[in-house]
Formats: structure tokens, sequence, C-alpha cells
């Protein structure tokens, strides 16, 4: 067996002395793990950052097989973000939660376009001032989108209780489905908000409580569907996104 | 128990092993006190976190080292490295690892609230983040920052960019691109 594809290094883990185990999320054959002869090497240390682009060889005798990877660099897309620490905790979370929720070997080519694009956002660091940074959105974004091709995506074109179209400004936190102010007045409690920029690509967020309700929104989600399923929590990298952002 | 250490499989302990019985008196005997005494003299400093047989160690001991700057490292062995450099005369701290979400390494698992305690103290005015330019290490000088924020010290990290008698055509994008940003007048 053997393939070769794009990459974006997800997670290193040493083994034995010299060699690393190393997850990838590729292009065309998913969340793939193999060993890297060599990975502990100082050499291979700058390569072997998550959020980086390589170019992967993988061989194996059996499919099931670990193999064995060769890793070339195309991009080293985590340099660009290491001085800034909301963009490295993006980065992080970004990581851990595509290592956390994605199967092995399951093609997922919309989820690495989406991956890739994030992190060519993350590491342009030419983006004008702002009071709310872009990328924070399209962080938000992409969560959203893995949510969706997880299969657990959420409704939010029109209210769950009248149909209508306007003013959907919650999230039934059962459903997911979006539910108007009127319609969720009566549990506007237990009802997640809804930021409007998610409605709608092309409107910024307004404030970073914005950022902080489309971070809930989608983190309710992703316990819910997944990490209630698994008995697991979701990542602490993304738990310290959420809190310097809500700081 | 030789086959465990780092650096040696079966095949080179079972030399190493052969060789200190060939050599019973003049290595294996000595190396075998030698252990002895560094397993009960050397301890963990309480201030640090570094090494040593004396606690506190010989560098926090030390009446002629700068007390207004600590160089903050991952481990002991990046402390020696900067002692061998001989570039600093201030304290160190050791981390003891770096935060990782993949091994399970939170705040809590590293030598972190002895740090902020220090550097609250008078006198200290600097804390120096000499810790690797990778996602971890940098997660982890930018958590470090965070938790000194309040404390009215100067939190200042060491430089990425290019090494001494580096060739540019021989280094990584990643490298050159933080050596770009990080230019400064000549």
């Amino acid at each position: 067996m053997e393939w070769h594809d794009d990459a974006i290094i997800l997670s290193v883990r040493k083994h034995g002395e010299t060699a690393a185990i190393v997850s990838l999320l590729t292009r065309d054959h998913g969340r793939h793990l193999g060993l890297v002869r060599g990975g502990q090497s100082r050499r291979r240390q700058g390569l072997l950052q998550p959020g980086n682009l390589v170019a992967a060889s993988w061989r194996a005798r059996l499919p099931e097989h670990l193999g064995t990877l060769t890793l070339e660099p195309k991009r080293d897309l985590a340099a660009g973000v290491l001085d800034d620490s909301g963009r490295l905790k993006a980065l992080a979370a970004m990581t851990s939660l595509l290592e956390a929720t994605l199967a092995e070997q399951e093609p997922q080519p919309t989820v690495y376009a989406a991956s890739l694009a994030m992190l060519e956002n993350l590491s342009d660091s030419g983006e004008a001032l702002s009071p709310v940074p872009r990328w924070l959105a399209a962080y938000v974004r992409w969560e959203l989108g893995l949510l969706r091709e997880l299969g657990f995506g959420l409704d939010l074109d029109t209210c769950a209780a009248t149909g209508s179209r306007e003013n959907l400004v919650y999230v039934s936190p059962r459903s997911g489905r979006a539910v108007s102010a009127e319609a969720g007045e009566p549990w506007r409690d237990r009802l997640l908000p809804l930021p409007g920029f998610l409605l709608d690509d092309s409107l910024p967020p307004l404030a970073m409580f914005d950022i902080v309700a489309g971070l809930r929104l989608t983190g309710h989600f992703f316990d819910r569907h997944h990490f209630a399923q698994h008995s697991g929590r979701l990542p602490s990298a993304r738990d310290r996104l959420v809190a310097a952002l809500s700081a | 128990m030789l086959a465990k250490l780092p650096g040696l499989g079966p095949r080179s302990a079972r030399r190493a092993a052969l060789h200190l019985l060939k050599r019973r008196d003049s290595v294996m005997a000595p190396l075998a006190r030698l252990l002895d005494e560094a397993a009960a003299a050397v301890t963990t400093c309480s201030v640090c976190g570094t090494l040593d047989s004396t606690d506190p160690c010989a560098v926090c001991a030390d009446p002629g080292r700068d007390t207004t700057q600590i160089c903050v490292v991952e481990e002991v062995g990046d402390l020696w490295a900067l002692e061998r450099a001989g570039a600093f005369k201030g304290r160190y701290h050791v981390l003891g690892g770096v935060l990782s979400a993949l091994d399970g390494i939170g705040p809590e698992e590293l030598n972190i609230a002895r740090l902020v305690a220090r550097a609250g103290e008078d006198g200290c005015r600097e804390v120096i983040l000499a810790l690797s330019a990778t996602v971890d290490g940098q997660t982890t000088a930018h958590y470090i920052a965070e938790r000194l924020a309040s404390l009215g010290v100067s939190v200042t990290r060491l430089a990425h960019g290019v090494p001494v008698g580096g060739e540019l055509d021989y280094l990584d994008d990643g490298t050159l691109s933080a050596a770009l940003r990080a230019r400064r007048p000549v």
C-alpha cells in the first residue's frame, strides 16, 4: 500500500527515542496516522509542528497498519502564528478539534479545504487592526462547517417554530434549529444566542461577545453530538481559546 | 536496566554491561558508588526546580547573580545549555515541560505557580521566556505572559531567526519569515 498526498499536520507524539507518530489531515485520505522515522530529531522539529502543510508519502503492507510516513515541507504555516497569542490558541484549538472529531482514514476533502483556508487566514498577519479580527469570525464559521461535515449541521435558515426567516436570534439547544425573537421569547433562558454574523457571511461580528456566543453555540453541539457520545470533552486547547476571548 | 536508559538498546546495553564486568575495579565499582551518591545527594531546588546537590541550588544561592531577571526554561538541560553559553547572569526557573493538550499537560502539571510567586517578589523586574519555538512552547510562553501581566514585570522572550553561522539558503521558510519579522536597524 502506498499513497502520496498533501496534508496538514495535526499532532505529533514521540515514539521510542527517535521516531514520532504523526497524525495528518490529508486532502484525499482523511485523517491518517503514520510513523516518521527520525521524527524527534532537531532537523525535523521545525517541520513537525501542528498546522504545517506537507507533502506526505505513506507506505504499509496492509491498509490497517500504522505504516511509515515521509514528509516534505510545503508551507510553514505554524511559524506565522507563533508570535500572536490569539492566533496560536486558535491554531491549537483547530488542530485538537480535528484530531478529536475526525474518524481515521475517512476522506474529508471539504474539511481539508476549509481547514487549509482557515490556516492561511490565521497565518496572514497583514490583516488591518479592528475591534474583532476577521479571522475570529472565520474560525467560528469553520467550526460550524466542521459540525456540518460531521453530520450535525445547524439549520439556521428558518425559525423552527414559525418558519419565519426574519429576526432569527436564538438556536434550540436540542434540535440545532434557529428560533426567531418572538417565538423564542418565552424560552429565552433555555435557548442559545445566535450571533448575526453566522446568518450572513458578509456580516462582520459586532463585538467580541458575538464571537464568544458563536463559540458557545458550536461548543454546545460538539459536546452534545460528539464528545458526550464518546465519553470525552472538548479539547483543553479550545477551552483556553474561549476563556481568553471571554476575559 | 541499562537497556532502559536513553540511547541504549538491548545490544548496546549488553556491550555496556560486558564492559562494566570486564572492568569491575576501574569502572564498575566507582560508577556504582557515584550513582549511589548521586541518588542520595541530588535533589530538586525548591526555588527554581533545577537539579543540584544543594537546596537552594548553586545558582539560586549565588549572591553574585542578578536577582532582577528570571530566565524561564523547559527542562534542566536547557538551563545547562544557557549556563554553558555564559551569556546570562540572572536566575532561572525550570518549568518541567510545556503545555500539551495531546499529552494532557496543563498549567497545574508545570512549575508555573511558583514562577508567578517568584516574579511577584520584590526585586524582580524581568522574566525572560527561553522556551522552544514550537506551537507548544510558544503556547506556554503566551500563557505565562498572561499570568504575569498583572504583576508589572517586563516579560520578554528569546529572538527567533538566523543562527550564528547560518546560511539563508539552508533555512526553513518559518525561520526566515520569523527573522524578517524580527529585523532591526543596523
